[in-house]
C-alpha cells in the first residue's frame, strides 16, 4: 500500500471528499448516459478524430466555459472567506491552494482556450480559407490543451493542488517550501497545453500569411485577424520562453539541480525573471484578440467603416513588441537598482499610448454612428470605461517608485481584474454571442442577455472597486484573512455581495443557452446582424468546405461592398475541393501525454519511459502516414448549396 | 554540368565543416574562459546563420522577407531578454 500512499491528499478536508464523489459520479453518469444513447461511435467520429477548424473551436468553447465555472467557484470560494474578519470557512493551506488554481485556470485554462476557440472559428472563415494550415496539428493544439487542463484539474483529489500561486516563484515553489506534488502538476500541465499552444500559433501564422483569399492583401484584413496574427507571433516567441522556465523548474524539483534554489549557486530570482519575460507578453496574448473581436463589434453596430485603420494596426504591432520589453515592471521591489527600475517604468508607461490611440479610434468609430445596443455591443461598450479605469490605475502601479506601496496589495488584484475582466471575459462574452448564430444557427435571446451584461457589469464594479481602496489602506493580495481591528470587514463583504451578482450574471448566460436552445428561431438566414466581414458570406451552419467558391477581395470591407454596393465577391463556378482526413491519433497522442505527465508528477519512472516511447511512436506513425485527404466531388457541393438556396428562399 | 553543381551547399558544407574545427580548437587549445566562449558563441552563431540560409533555404522563396523579419525579430527579442536579464540580475543588482 505504500505505493499508493503517494496519491492521497496532504490536507484532506470534507469538501474535498465530496468533490471525490460528485467527479466520481460525474465520470459514471458521462459513461452511462454515452453507451445508454449509443452516442460513442457518434462521438468518436464527430467529434474526437474531427480536424475540422468549426468544430475544434467549439470544443474549445465548450472547454473554455467549463474551466470558466471551475475557475468562478475557486473565486466565489475567496470571497466568501475573506467575507467577514477572522473567517474559519477555509484554512490557510485550503485558501493557497485555491487561489492558486483560481488564476492558473483562468489564464492559462479559461482565457487561453477561448481566444483559441474564437480564432479557430473566425479567423479561416474571416480569410476565405478552407481550414487552417495544418488541419490535423490544430486537433493535437486542442487535445493537448484539453489533456493538460484536466490533469491540472485532477490535482486537488489525487495528490493535492499547486499552492504557491499562480506565478508559482521558486523557491516557495521548490521542493524545500512545497513538498507535497502540487507544483509538480502546475509545472507539467502547464507544460503539455503550452506545447499545444505554441504549435497554435505556429499553426495561425502560417495559415493568415500563407491562405488568404485572392485579393485580400495584409492591409485588407479585418482586425480580427490582424489581432490574431500579431497574437500568434507573440505565442510564438513567448511560449518558448514558458517551455524552458518549466523545464527548469521540473528539473530542480524532480532531478535535484539547483537553478533557482537559495544554496549551491542557485539564482533565486532568475524564476519570476524568466516567468515574466513570458508573463507579460502573454497579458497582451491575451488583450490582443479582445481588441480585434471589440473593432468588429463596434463597427458593425454603429454601421460605419472602423476609423483609422492603419493606426489601429499600427498601434497592435507596436504593442506586440513593447510587450517584450516591461517585464520587470512586475518585481520593481525585487532589489535592482534605480536604473532598471527607471528603464522599465518608461516602457510601460509608453505602451499606454498605443492602447489610449486603439480606443479613441473605437470612440471615432462610433460617432455619429447609428448604434443599435445589441449584446455584443453592450460588452464592447461597457468595456471601454471599465477598461480605461483598468489603464490608468495600470500606469500607476508602473511608476517605480509608487509601486512600493501599491505591490502585493488588493489595489495591484482590483488593478488586473479590471483590465482582464473587460478585456478578456467582456470580450470572450460578446464575441461568443456576436458569432453565436454562426456557430449554432440560432440567436441567443437578446433580453436575458441585457440582464446577463447588467449584473455582470454592476457585479464587477462592487466585486473589484472596494479593492482598491482596501489594497491602499494595505490589505496585502493572498492572505486569507484578518482581524477585525483591520477595518477591511466591510469592505470585503461589499466584495463578496458584487461575486455573488457575478455569479448570477453568469447562472443567466447558461440559462439563455438554454432557453434560447429550445426558443429562438431558425430562421435567421446568414447574416443576422448586418455584418461585415467574410465569415457572414458562409451558409449558416457552415458547410464542412466553408466556401463553395473561392471569394475574391477587393476592398477591406469586401463583404459590405458587395452586399451593399454590387461588388462581386464569388467569381468562376464551383470546383472540386481538396479536404482532409479525420485522424484519431491527436486524441490518442494527447491521452499518452496525460499519462506522460501524471507518470512525471509523481515519479514514476517505468510507465514515464513507456509512454515517452509511444509519444515518440505517434510521430513515427504519422511521418510514415500516407494521407492525402480526399475531393468533395462538384455534383455533391451543387446539391448542397441549392439545399441552402432553397432554405434561404423559404426563410425570406 | 555546372548548373547542376550544387555550389552553394558545398561551400556551405565545408565553411561548417571548417566553423567546427574552429570550434574544436577550444578544446586542444590552452586558452582563457573568457576567450574560449567567445569562440564557441561566434562559431554558434555563424554556424546557424550557414545552416539557415545555405541547408534551409531560408532566402530562396517568395516569403524570404516574412522568413528574415522573422529572424530579425526573434533576435531582437532574444538579445532584449539576455542583456535585461543581465541588467536585472547582475550589473545593477
Amino acid at each position: 500500500m505504500d505505493y499508493f500512499d503517494r496519491f492521497a491528499i496532504p490536507h484532506p478536508s470534507p469538501a474535498i471528499y465530496a468533490s471525490m464523489v460528485a467527479i466520481g459520479l460525474t465520470v459514471i453518469a458521462i459513461l452511462i448516459g454515452l453507451t445508454y444513447f449509443k452516442k460513442w461511435s457518434y462521438l468518436w467520429r464527430e467529434w474526437l478524430t474531427t480536424v475540422d477548424h468549426k468544430r475544434i473551436g467549439i470544443m474549445y468553447i465548450i472547454a473554455a466555459l467549463l474551466m470558466l465555472f471551475r475557475g468562478g467557484v475557486d473565486a466565489l470560494m475567496m470571497r466568501a472567506q475573506t467575507a467577514v474578519p477572522d473567517n474559519k470557512l477555509l484554512d490557510a493551506q485550503h485558501y493557497n491552494e485555491v487561489f492558486t488554481t483560481h488564476g492558473v485556470v483562468m489564464i492559462i485554462f479559461m482565457a487561453m482556450p477561448f481566444i483559441y476557440a474564437l480564432m479557430n472559428f473566425v479567423v479561416p472563415l474571416q480569410i476565405g480559407a478552407r481550414d487552417v494550415a495544418f488541419p490535423r496539428l490544430n486537433a493535437l493544439s486542442f487535445w493537448l490543451f484539453f489533456m493538460g487542463a484536466m490533469l491540472f484539474n485532477i490535482s486537488f483529489v489525487i495528490g493535492g493542488s499547486p499552492d504557491a500561486g499562480w506565478t508559482s516563484y521558486f523557491p516557495l515553489a521548490g521542493n524545500d517550501f512545497s513538498q507535497s506534488v502540487g507544483t509538480n502538476y502546475y509545472l507539467m500541465s502547464i507544460q503539455i497545453a503550452g506545447i499545444g499552444t505554441l504549435i497554435s500559433g505556429i499553426n495561425f501564422v502560417t495559415t493568415i500569411f500563407k491562405m488568404r483569399a485572392p485579393g485580400m492583401k495584409l492591409m485588407k484584413m479585418p482586425m480580427f485577424t490582424w489581432t490574431a496574427l500579431i497574437t500568434n507571433a507573440i505565442v510564438v516567441f513567448a511560449f518558448p520562453v514558458l517551455t524552458v522556465t518549466l523545464l527548469l523548474g521540473t528539473m530542480d524539483r524532480l532531478f535535484g539541480t539547483h537553478i533557482f534554489s537559495m544554496t549551491n549557486g542557485g539564482m533565486d530570482m532568475l524564476w519570476a525573471n524568466l516567468f515574466w519575460v513570458w508573463g507579460h507578453p502573454e497579458v497582451y496574448i491575451l488583450i490582443l484578440p479582445a481588441f480585434g473581436i471589440y473593432s468588429e463589434i463596434i463597427s458593425t453596430f454603429s454601421r460605419r467603416n472602423l476609423y483609422g485603420y492603419t493606426s489601429m494596426v499600427a498601434s497592435i504591432v507596436i504593442i506586440s513588441f513593447f510587450s517584450f520589453l516591461v517585464w520587470t515592471h512586475h518585481f520593481y521591489t525585487m532589489g535592482q537598482g534605480p536604473l532598471t527600475n527607471s528603464i522599465f517604468s518608461i516602457t510601460t508607461m509608453a505602451i499606454a499610448i498605443p492602447t489610449g490611440i486603439k480606443i479613441f479610434n473605437w470612440l471615432l468609430t462610433m460617432r455619429k454612428g447609428k448604434i443599435e445596443f445589441t449584446v455584443p455591443m453592450l460588452y464592447s461598450v461597457g468595456f471601454i470605461p471599465i477598461f480605461t479605469i483598468g489603464g490608468v490605475t495600470g500606469v500607476m502601479l508602473g511608476m517605480a517608485s509608487a509601486d512600493y506601496q501599491y505591490h502585493n496589495t488588493m489595489f495591484l488584484v482590483a488593478h488586473f481584474h479590471y483590465t482582464i475582466i473587460p478585456g478578456v471575459v467582456f470580450a470572450m462574452l460578446a464575441g461568443l454571442t456576436y458569432w453565436w448564430p454562426k456557430m449554432f444557427g440560432f440567436m441567443l435571446n437578446e433580453r436575458i442577455g441585457k440582464w446577463a451584461f447588467w449584473f455582470i457589469a454592476i457585479g464587477f464594479n462592487v466585486t473589484f472597486f472596494p479593492m482598491f481602496f482596501t489594497g491602499l489602506d494595505g490589505q496585502a493580495r493572498r492572505m486569507y484573512t484578518y482581524s477585525e481591528a483591520s477595518g477591511y470587514g466591510p469592505l470585503n463583504m461589499l466584495s463578496f455581495v458584487g461575486a455573488v451578482g457575478l455569479a448570477i450574471g453568469f447562472a443567466l448566460i447558461v440559462y439563455n443557452v438554454y432557453y434560447s436552445t429550445r426558443h429562438s428561431s431558425r430562421n435567421i438566414g446568414s447574416d443576422p446582424w448586418d455584418a461585415r466581414t467574410l465569415e457572414w458570406a458562409t451558409q449558416t451552419p457552415v458547410q464542412s468546405y466553408n466556401f463553395a467558391r473561392t471569394p475574391h477581395v477587393d476592398s477591406i470591407e469586401a463583404f459590405w461592398d458587395y452586399k451593399k454596393k454590387g461588388q462581386p465577391l464569388f467569381k468562376g463556378s464551383i470546383e472540386k475541393i481538396h479536404m482532409p482526413n479525420n485522424s484519431g491519433v491527436p486524441f490518442i497522442m494527447s491521452c499518452i501525454f496525460f499519462v506522460w505527465g501524471f507518470s512525471f508528477i509523481f515519479s514514476m519512472w517505468i510507465p514515464a519511459i513507456i509512454t515517452t516511447i509511444a509519444i515518440f511512436a505517434c510521430m513515427a506513425h504519422r511521418s510514415f502516414e500516407k494521407d492525402d485527404g480526399y475531393y468533395i466531388p462538384v455534383e455533391e457541393i451543387e446539391a448542397t448549396e441549392k439545399d441552402s438556396e432553397v432554405l434561404a428562399d423559404e426563410n425570406r | 554540368m555546372s548548373e547542376l553543381f550544387p555550389r552553394k551547399q558545398v561551400m556551405g558544407f565545408v565553411f561548417s565543416l571548417v566553423l567546427t574545427a574552429a570550434a574544436l580548437t577550444v578544446y586542444f587549445l590552452d586558452v582563457s574562459f573568457a576567450v574560449g566562449m567567445t569562440i564557441l558563441l561566434a562559431t554558434a552563431f555563424i554556424q546557424a546563420a550557414v545552416q539557415l540560409v545555405g541547408f534551409m533555404h531560408a532566402g530562396e522563396s517568395e516569403d524570404k522577407v516574412a522568413i528574415y523579419a522573422n529572424i530579425y525579430y526573434g533576435i531582437a527579442i532574444a538579445l532584449v531578454t539576455i542583456f535585461g536579464t543581465l541588467l536585472i540580475l547582475v550589473w545593477d543588482m
